[in-house]
């Protein structure tokens, strides 16, 4: 399987003057034009849209294009002034995440935090990050609650267990795609073309960690809650009838910050960093705690652990 | 043109008949019509107006396609005896048994149009100005085989009926190795569409080595079960001869297919309960229920109750050589395998979830109504093709440079 990606071309130093100069015109005509007929878009953007290459052949223009149209879409269908960005991947990372089961109290923070900074669907419910709850003692998923929702959390007797995309190494929802609409990025993190994905759910049946959502109606955001820091392969608006997933927050980590469950985290119990460099906290809990990965057995070699004190 | 004149001809025939003949073109286009109405909602209100969810990603519609590749697999069961056999009684009915391979495929890549999300990026796929991930994915597998597949059901049959329609036997030799291509093509086909399913270690219920061979088995005791019925309507409404040998033969393959298939589940059964690990939660979920939830817990114990009344009928002789009784156990075989491998198959390989969440589906109205649509579609192009078919091997149509094209 090849795992070649030129994302990063023509998307380093994008000329940003003449992105906002060429989203003023994009508005200007958007807003004079606009007809509900085109689904808020004006025809050439539509018609553009459709014809609109995978990410990975387009080239900087035209990947440039298709942001401002994003942006466009975004003002039209949530009357919200976005910035889509394409912040290409940092040579030399490769992400992996970690988290401290003995440490994680069941608040569902990270969730949270997740829904808000990647603009998921509210009225659809859709979350990247299930946190099980299990009886001590057992560690059988098909015992955890899913919809635990007691007065207080931790409740006695029971632990958590976050789960979320495992960014797997070998991940068998890339193998499924029949389009390569989905593909592992240098950094590492797996992530969809919501422009270039058809809506099988190939992928979803392929996933051994549930970490796969389909938007079965436009995903309804108030523009208030909008998250307005969006990327292109990450936490933009997504149209209707294509797949999503946790993308560690690519919109965040390829600047160097934290992604959202991390930062949100009030125990603690998350550490994320790059796999590459020795010196980081990642490599040290690697190095340093006993950790386990989920399902190892299937061979997908997940850059997700788990880990106890 | 003689190819022009040829299609034109057949057309012509595919719309003329009697009253009945009317009424019925006119019935499954209200249904065909219906489905399309239907289908209209999920195009502007999503999938969302299905009972699918990220649970439960796949249902109704996937469950139809794997069993009707099946269908279309299953015409090779006349394909080999016409050919390589050379049964003169199964080669007057072949070009039947292929126009219903070209009607299964039809459906088969309907329903799965009708489950994507985005079907205005179907064009995504083509290679060339689209990415189609051959040779990794099995859905492009799928795709390919089942394209070509219809290709050849097409080709084949047109040839042999141009040949006839100008009055010239066909040339053996020029298209016999399609049909041995076609022959096992019509295994790949099968196959492939079980191996998208067992190539998921995600999904413990689908991921066994058995399924390719179950799907085979079950697509060759289903299909007969269709072609038999078929036939014996033919018989009936028109007067083209349709020998008893070959329904006679079909019913013994069937009857060996169906056994085959049973055992098979068997053996699934014996290896999931023997010691039942967590691997045998979906099995578990099908056949007693799981947590409460037990909704397709009725359907497949009714599968299996047909399929096994319908298998001691045809082992049984002389009540297989009853007619009524045949076509008793020729139904119950079909509704009895659409079960077990369609929403048996399909459904309970996403409960529990990967992460043990177990969610129920059942398909709404609208998954209803489009699936009737396509099954209509499919019958209404049976129908025509094998009118066009039969009138041409009847020599109702040929090429006369007389003008006179048509006789009684």
């Amino acid at each position: 399987m090849s795992n070649d990606s030129n994302s990063g071309k023509g998307c380093g130093n994008f000329d940003k003057a003449r992105r906002n100069f060429l989203r003023g015109i994009g508005l200007g005509t958007a807003a004079a034009v606009a007809q509900p007929a085109w689904g808020g878009q004006t025809f050439q953007d539509a018609f553009a849209d459709f014809f609109q290459k995978d990410y990975r052949r387009m080239s900087a223009e035209e990947i440039e294009a298709a942001l401002d149209r994003i942006e466009r879409k975004a003002q039209a269908r949530y009357d919200v002034e976005i910035d889509c960005q394409n912040t290409p991947p940092q040579s030399g990372v490769v992400y992996g995440y970690a988290i401290n089961i003995s440490r994680c109290k069941g608040y569902r923070d990270c969730v949270h935090a997740c829904v808000k900074e990647n603009n998921l669907g509210r009225d659809s419910q859709m979350q990247y990050i299930r946190v099980l709850e299990m009886d001590q003692g057992d560690f059988n998923l098909e015992h955890s609650d899913h919809y635990y929702d007691p007065e207080t959390v931790p409740v006695e007797g029971k632990h958590y267990l976050p789960v979320q995309c495992m960014q797997c190494d070998d991940p068998p929802c890339v193998k499924a795609c029949p389009v390569e609409a989905t593909w592992m990025e240098p950094d590492g993190i797996v992530v969809v073309d919501y422009d270039w994905c058809i809506g099988c759910r190939y992928c979803m049946a392929a996933c051994p960690y549930w970490a796969r959502h389909f938007n079965w109606t436009v995903p309804e955001i108030p523009a208030e809650e909008m998250n307005t820091n969006t990327h292109y392969l990450g936490n933009r608006p997504r149209p209707r009838g294509v797949v999503e997933k946790c993308h560690f927050c690519i919109h965040r980590t390829r600047r160097g910050q934290q992604p959202a469950c991390m930062e949100a985290c009030p125990t603690g119990s998350r550490i994320f960093g790059n796999l590459l460099d020795p010196d980081s906290e990642i490599r040290y809990v690697l190095a340093n705690k006993q950790v386990f990965r989920l399902k190892e057995d299937l061979g997908t070699e997940p850059k997700f652990w788990y880990f106890s004190d | 043109m003689t190819v022009i004149r040829f299609i034109l001809d057949s057309v012509r025939e595919m719309f003329r008949g009697p009253r009945e003949y009317w009424i019925w073109l006119a019935v499954l286009s209200l249904v065909v019509i219906f489905g399309a109405v239907r289908y209209s909602e999920q195009i502007t209100e999503g999938l969302v107006v299905t009972g699918m969810s990220d649970q439960v990603s796949w249902g109704f519609y996937i469950s139809n396609f794997a069993f009707l590749v099946g269908i279309a697999a299953a015409a090779v069961l006349l394909v080999i005896p016409a050919y390589i056999f050379d049964r003169k009684d199964v080669k007057d009915v072949v070009l039947v048994g292929e126009g219903m391979a070209v009607a299964a495929v039809t459906m088969a890549i309907l329903f799965v149009i009708a489950d994507l999300g985005r079907p205005d990026r179907l064009w995504h796929m083509l290679p060339g100005i689209g990415r189609f991930h051959w040779p990794v994915s099995l859905l492009a597998w799928d795709v390919l085989v089942l394209s070509v597949y219809f290709l050849l059901n097409l080709a084949i049959p047109f040839y042999v009926l141009y040949s006839r329609y100008r009055g010239k036997e066909p040339n053996f030799r020029l298209y016999f190795p399609f049909v041995v291509i076609a022959m096992f093509w019509a295994i790949s086909i099968h196959t492939v569409t079980a191996f998208l399913f067992s190539a998921n270690p995600a999904r413990p219920f689908w991921h066994t080595a058995l399924l390719g061979p179950r799907f085979i088995a079950s697509a060759f005791a289903s299909g007969p079960a269709l072609i038999i019925i078929t036939l014996q309507i033919i018989r009936k409404l028109t007067s083209y001869h349709v020998s008893q040998t070959v329904i006679d033969l079909l019913a013994l393959i069937m009857t060996t297919a169906l056994q085959i298939s049973l055992f098979f589940v068997g053996a699934e059964l014996f290896t999931d309960f023997y010691n039942e690990g967590s691997h045998a939660a979906s099995i578990h979920y099908l056949f007693f229920g799981l947590g409460g939830y037990y909704s397709l817990k009725g359907w497949i114990w009714f599968a299996l109750a047909l399929n096994l009344t319908a298998l001691v009928i045809l082992m049984i002789h002389p009540l297989r050589r009853k007619t009524l009784m045949l076509n008793i156990a020729c139904v119950m075989t079909f509704i009895g395998i659409w079960i077990e491998k369609g929403m048996g198959l399909v459904i309970p390989g996403f409960v529990p979830t990967p992460l043990g969440e177990i969610f129920e589906y059942a398909p709404t109205s609208v998954e209803l109504s489009v699936a009737a649509g396509i099954w209509a579609f499919g019958i209404l192009v049976f129908t025509l093709v094998a009118k066009a078919v039969i009138a041409i091997e009847q020599g109702k149509i040929f090429h006369s440079k007389e003008e006179q094209r048509y006789t009684l």
